[in-house]
């Protein structure tokens, strides 16, 4: 299974960035062979729709986890809509983020951020 | 941009724009507009508050609508074509159906365009409204962009492409945005609001380059001015700008505003617009 | 530290504390997120140390050499950016639905310019800004970019003081996402009470209890009690009562932040309600 976690930076080092739609890297973890991969958030250069297109992105990674600080309305109706789950968690290293998710320590977001306007 | 041939036009329409808010751009607007016995429209759709002022009684609301793509489930394969050309991340693919984001949705139509088995469809919403009446005497109308959508241009757009004939006074969004560039189409001639500070000079020297790009004959008013020489004037001088007039610094106005009140109902103010729109007529040249 | 200074409407007087506030703080980066008039460099005499190209939405180019001039192009556009084979780019939203109708080929989308990103070495930090092209939309991508490059030359322990965005749209979210702490400017006046409540909401979906000061409160004192029964009413803290001030004109004038002013009123106020903030947010 892939556990995806928006990121400042690109190893398990790095800090979780809260923002999801316009973080820098996306690090992802394959739970099965311990494997991690680092992409770059195409919501970034997306001038809108940011979260939209982050959530895209991981569906077409076939993540089946999302570990972030929050999520806008349409990233979470997409990430909902797709079967992915998704965690909430605080600003840390990426490494005890993925710790805390083992330990079942961590929340699922069941509602989503303020319906904010969704261009540019 | 093309140039608005006035011989073709039967009205005449002025912007009035400022660099940044809170410039007294809807002051000027509503006051000028009754000293010239002008219709005024509020295009500032997403703070429209030219309205408090004038205090109209609304007797005519229309809705803006904008198209939006409707999905027939029964012929989309789910293929996830429409989602790749959408430049606005308006359509996204969740694996079992293509969902819509109407908000992000320009209208443009490139969806439809590829949809090789003819599953999209257009559908028509609400982003807002135009209403219409008449306060202190003159025509005024607003256009208002409801809560929580981001696209003003379509509200805009709608209010302006149906001006009435005769001389309009177009209360623009601030700033040198998209907003403001979309008003700018309409207009045959524009008024510059700003102050005599760095800032207003600053956000004036881009007002002045949007407006050269369509070449329509303006001025400046100078608002909040202390009636000496400063770096505004300077500026208008070297740059050959025609300055329309100027409103001073006075308490007295900052408290009428803070209430709500037409500064053109008192015996004072009302003398400063009434110059103010002879200055105007003088400028734009117009008979 | 993230401080975020919001006003729903312009002219509150939020770049004036922003950079009063800036100049209280010892150790600060400044950020400059109210792009479509970005003027607080103006205080400043500081150094570009860098700049780079900021591009946003993107733009179509019709290729003259390969097109037939058969116009469905022209027939396709909503948005009636396309007069005699050429693109008008102020009009043009970037959709694309020109390049795939083009049988031609001829039309591709090319990204566009929005403006350029700043930064600047001012004497006690830096300042992360940005001049945008006329017509170009500040979005909550530049934010984010600005917000970014400022991050960069500050630790957790550096106050950074954010002149937001004015409005409630995609801009302002960006300003507010991962702050620590906003401080809304209002001022005694209709529009300055209805767009206060609609930035106190937004701040609180993003989990902030704003700070609420209010500008020039004494030009209107019974609008200034209404303020303040709201900011009670809704368990904020009210930081400031800024009295009206000619000394604000002219430091506007002068380009001096108003803390420099002695025997200001608003400057004394200002220092307070810095007092009250450090108190608050450290």
């Amino acid at each position: 299974m892939k556990i995806a976690i928006s990121a400042t930076g690109q190893t398990v080092d790095s800090m979780l960035d809260k923002r999801f739609g316009r973080c820098q890297y996306f690090v992802i973890q394959d739970t099965e062979t311990g494997e991690v991969e680092t992409v770059e958030n195409k919501g970034l250069t997306s001038e809108g729709g940011a979260g939209i297109a982050a959530s895209q992105q991981l569906i077409d990674e076939g993540v089946e986890v999302i570990i972030t600080g929050n999520l806008g309305p349409n990233a979470f109706e997409l990430i909902e809509k797709s079967g992915i789950k998704a965690y909430k968690c605080h600003e840390m290293v990426i490494r005890d983020v993925l710790e805390k998710y083992g330990s079942g320590e961590l929340l699922e977001i069941e509602e989503s951020g303020p319906a904010h306007h969704g261009g540019h | 941009m093309e140039d608005i041939d006035l011989e073709e036009e039967d009205n005449l329409n002025i912007a009035v724009l400022s660099g940044k808010g809170g410039t007294g751009k809807t002051t000027i607007s509503t006051n000028l507009a009754l000293a010239l016995g002008a219709k005024y429209i509020d295009c500032d759709v997403e703070e429209p508050n030219g309205f408090l002022f004038l205090k109209p009684n609304i007797v005519n609301t229309e809705e803006v609508m904008v198209e939006y793509p409707v999905i027939d489930e029964d012929k989309c394969t789910d293929c996830g074509v429409c989602v790749d050309v959408c430049q606005f991340n308006a359509l996204a693919s969740a694996g079992n159906g293509i969902l819509l984001f109407e908000k992000l949705c320009h209208g443009c139509g490139a969806c439809e365009i590829v949809c090789k088995y003819g599953a999209l469809g257009y559908g028509k919403r609400e982003v807002g409204r135009i209403e219409k009446g008449m306060g202190h005497g003159i025509n005024c109308s607003r256009g208002i962009l409801n809560i929580g959508e981001p696209m003003a241009v379509p509200v805009i757009r709608s209010i302006l492409r149906n001006l009435d004939d005769g001389l309009n006074i177009i209360d623009c969004p601030p700033g040198t945005s998209c907003n403001v560039v979309t008003s700018l189409r309409y207009a045959d001639g524009a008024i510059l609001v700003t102050e005599p500070t760095k800032f207003g000079l600053h956000d004036l020297e881009r007002a002045v380059e949007l407006v050269d790009m369509f070449s329509i004959p303006f001025g400046v008013i100078i608002n909040k001015d202390d009636g000496r020489e400063n770096i505004v004037k300077s500026y208008c001088k070297d740059r050959q700008i025609e300055i329309i007039g100027t409103v001073p610094y006075s308490d007295s106005i900052a408290l009428a505003y803070s209430k709500g009140e037409m500064l053109y109902a008192t015996q004072d103010n009302r003398a400063l617009f009434d110059h103010l729109a002879m200055g105007l007529g003088e400028v734009l040249e117009w008979t | 530290m993230d401080l975020v200074v919001l006003s729903g409407k312009g002219g509150t007087g939020k770049t004036t504390i922003a950079a009063a506030l800036s100049e209280l703080a010892k150790e600060v980066t400044r950020v400059d997120c109210d792009v479509d008039a970005a003027n607080l460099h103006l205080y400043y005499e500081g150094k570009d140390i860098a700049r780079e190209d900021f591009y946003g939405g993107k733009v179509a180019y019709i290729d003259g050499n390969i097109c037939t001039r058969c116009g469905s192009c022209e027939h396709v556009c909503r948005f009636d950016a396309i007069e005699d084979f050429r693109v008008m780019p102020l009009a043009c939203e970037g959709c694309g639905a020109c390049t795939l109708i083009c049988p031609q080929d001829a039309i591709e989308l090319k990204p566009e310019k929005d403006g350029d990103v700043y930064t600047t070495q001012l004497d006690d930090g830096i300042l992360s800004r940005a001049e945008m092209e006329i017509g170009s939309d500040g979005s909550g991508m530049l934010i984010t970019l600005l917000r970014r490059i400022a991050r960069k030359y500050s630790d957790d322990e550096t106050l950074t003081v954010i002149d937001g965005s004015p409005g409630i749209g995609c801009p302002v979210i960006a300003s507010i996402t991962g702050s620590d702490a906003v401080l809304v400017v209002t001022e005694p006046t209709q529009s300055g009470l209805s767009d206060l409540e609609r930035v106190v909401k937004l701040s609180r979906h993003f989990d902030i209890d704003p700070m609420v000061c209010i500008n020039k409160y004494d030009i209107n004192e019974d609008m200034g009690k209404e303020i303040e029964a709201f900011v009670e009413e809704e368990g904020l803290q009210l930081v400031g009562k800024i009295p009206f001030d000619d000394l604000v004109m002219e430091s506007i004038h002068e380009l001096k932040p108003i803390v420099y002013y002695e025997g200001s009123s608003a400057a004394k106020a200002i220092k307070d309600m810095w007092l009250t903030i450090k108190s608050l947010i450290f």
